[in-house]
């Protein structure tokens, strides 16, 4: 087990978002956490991470309390893939990166060859080392967010944690951070990510957790979660779960069709 | 922009520190008693080797008037570019500069109010020193207040009322006082100017720049990290909270100590930064230090323009401002590139 939360409790001093949140991601597992757009998945993320202070419960990291951790230890431990954004100065794809090497160097300490080195192969795992040199605001979303991931896992980190990775990426690019994801859980990696789409938590996941104004209203294996009951109840709307001749399964909605 | 190799790096940094010992040369030989730079470099060589000869007029120039404002510039230039580039770095905004939280508004009231007590010299500078300070607090104050809210955003609109807030009561002093004694001693400190530097006020700040900006230099890499924004920086295992705390009571200390001296300089804090990153790239490691020369560069070249272009001599300010506007709507002409 990397992390676990236990009756965590998450928001904002006088504005709860959610309660009762159980979760556990042990190494090689892939956590999806779907739910409709401001259900609380950012907010649990960010409290999971110690960005903001839980509101109730307990989070473990390892063997202690996260609260126990210093910024560099969590951060040893947790690497964060938020959702690409553009910084306002265009540093390169390779300083951005780089930045990754933060919880590995002292207060003072600058990175240096070791972590030039580092970086370069995990541009290189993901295919981007084309890239080092450009600028990373003029990159595609896509790019960006595989930069993002690279810089992750610079991080060295047990655990990722993804916010909506797939969010500003194309039909294409979507498959291809999927198999990377599961690549990555392949080399022993935890992996929290959270997604609109439950084709991809079943593309993907090892468990998968379903959450609804805060709370989690089912957990467990995908195929027993990702039911078309229980994806009707969370996002109400009708949807059905079919199989596929290959085995896979797909998530249908109902679209009424037109009465003209 | 293209990628700024780290040769051009080097290449822009050396050439920096060539064209700084060059332009303090000149600044030393001209003026209205031109000294050749065989005169200033025996007399700097008799004053190191303890021997005689700096009492003469020449040596009275030199040391008591052209050195000290000559190291006045470089010291008020660069600190004002490094505090700029921190300020940009910190704010994750290219527009904003050394005076964003109030410091020249506040070390302005302070001067102002000296100068309407008809206190000594020092004092006024010790009273623009605290001036600068009281407001960067207050906005400080004022942003611990409002909690729960976006902590730039409420820092900078801070910032701005409390800056407008000293500029009124600045107005008012400048209502109230002597006008033909201390209105113009108002007028020329609030326009900013080296003229009366001497060689205590070089000494008397250099500790309180020095204070600001080693940390500056040591912390160099997490403050590069901070351009992320605070909850990014976190992820990444930096203490995010007290560092902003730590390089915004730097960089306020340097701007503080500089305008309590030199009077309010607009724009070196703003636009010597731009053309940091234009010359080497937005890394912090390394454009902190190219700012910091440039500012140096640029304000001693501006300064040495300021005391020599006509007969009486233009306030700094003016200067750096009619220099510096047009370079900036050239930067805005330029497009996004030039923001960054």
């Amino acid at each position: 087990m990397i992390l676990a939360a236990h009756r965590l409790a998450f928001g904002y001093p006088g504005r709860p978002i959610g309660s009762g949140v159980d979760l556990e991601i042990s190494p090689g597992e892939v956590c999806c956490l779907l739910g409709p757009n401001g259900c609380g998945k950012t907010t649990l993320f960010k409290t999971l991470m110690g960005l903001l202070p839980a509101q109730g419960g307990e989070i473990r990291l390892g063997d202690r309390p996260l609260a126990a951790h210093g910024r560099r230890e969590i951060a040893r431990t947790i690497a964060w893939v938020p959702q690409a954004h553009v910084p306002p100065f265009p540093f390169t794809v390779r300083d951005v990166v780089l930045m990754g090497r933060t919880a590995r160097l002292g207060p003072l300490a600058q990175p240096g060859d070791r972590d030039e080195e580092v970086v370069d192969s995990c541009l290189d795992g993901l295919g981007i080392a084309d890239l080092a040199e450009a600028d990373y605001t003029r990159i595609s979303g896509g790019q960006r967010q595989l930069v993002l991931i690279a810089r992750a896992l610079a991080q060295e980190a047990a655990l990722m944690v993804m916010d909506e990775p797939t969010a500003s990426l194309d039909f294409g690019n979507q498959a291809l951070l999927l198999s990377e994801v599961v690549r990555l859980a392949g080399r022993g990696l935890g992996i929290l990510l959270s997604t609109h789409d439950p084709d991809q938590a079943l593309a993907v996941a090892t468990r998968v957790a379903l959450m609804k104004d805060g709370r989690i209203v089912a957990a467990g294996e995908p195929a027993d979660v990702l039911t078309g009951a229980g994806l009707s109840a969370v996002y109400d709307v009708p949807v059905e779960v079919e199989r596929l001749s290959s085995g896979r399964a797909v998530c249908v909605p109902a679209v009424n069709p037109r009465s003209d | 922009m293209a990628v700024v190799s780290n040769r051009r790096r080097n290449v822009t940094a050396i050439t920096l520190a060539g064209l700084i010992v060059l332009l303090a040369g000149a600044a030393l030989m001209i003026g209205p008693y031109p000294l050749s730079l065989g005169d200033a470099v025996s007399l700097m060589w008799s004053r190191l080797t303890g021997q005689g000869g700096v009492e003469t007029a020449a040596g009275q120039v030199l040391f008591s008037i052209r050195l000290p404002r000559v190291l006045a510039a470089l010291l008020v230039g660069g600190a004002l570019a490094a505090a700029g580039a921190c300020y940009q770095s910190l704010f994750r905004n290219p527009l904003v500069s050394p005076d964003i939280l109030g410091v020249s508004a506040g070390a302005g009231l302070g001067a102002v109010l000296g100068i309407f007590l008809s206190l000594p010299v020092a004092a006024i500078q010790l009273s623009a020193f605290v001036g600068g300070l009281v407001a960067v607090g207050a906005v400080g104050l004022v942003a611990s207040a409002v909690r729960g809210r976006d902590t730039v955003l409420v820092l900078v609109l801070a910032g701005v009322v409390i800056g407008a807030l000293a500029g009124a009561m600045t107005s008012l002093l400048k209502v109230m006082a002597d006008p033909y004694d201390q209105l113009p001693a108002i007028t020329f400190w609030l326009l900013g100017s080296l003229a009366a530097v001497q060689a205590g006020d070089v000494l008397a700040v250099l500790p309180a720049v020095l204070v600001g900006l080693v940390p500056m230099i040591l912390l160099r890499w997490r403050i590069h990290v901070l351009a992320l924004g605070d909850e990014e920086a976190k992820s990444l295992g930096i203490d995010a909270g007290p560092l902003r705390i730590g390089v915004i009571v730097c960089a306020t200390l340097m701007t503080a100590s500089v305008v309590s001296i030199a009077g309010v300089i607009g724009w070196v804090g703003l636009v010597m930064p731009h053309i940091a990153r234009m010359l080497v790239g937005p890394a912090f490691g390394i454009l902190l230090p190219v700012a910091t020369l440039l500012g140096a560069v640029y304000l001693l070249a501006t300064d040495t323009l300021a005391r020599t272009l006509t007969a009486t001599e233009i306030p700094l300010g003016i200067l750096t401002a009619v220099i510096g506007a047009p370079f900036f709507l050239w930067l805005l002409w330029r497009g996004r590139r030039g923001w960054a």
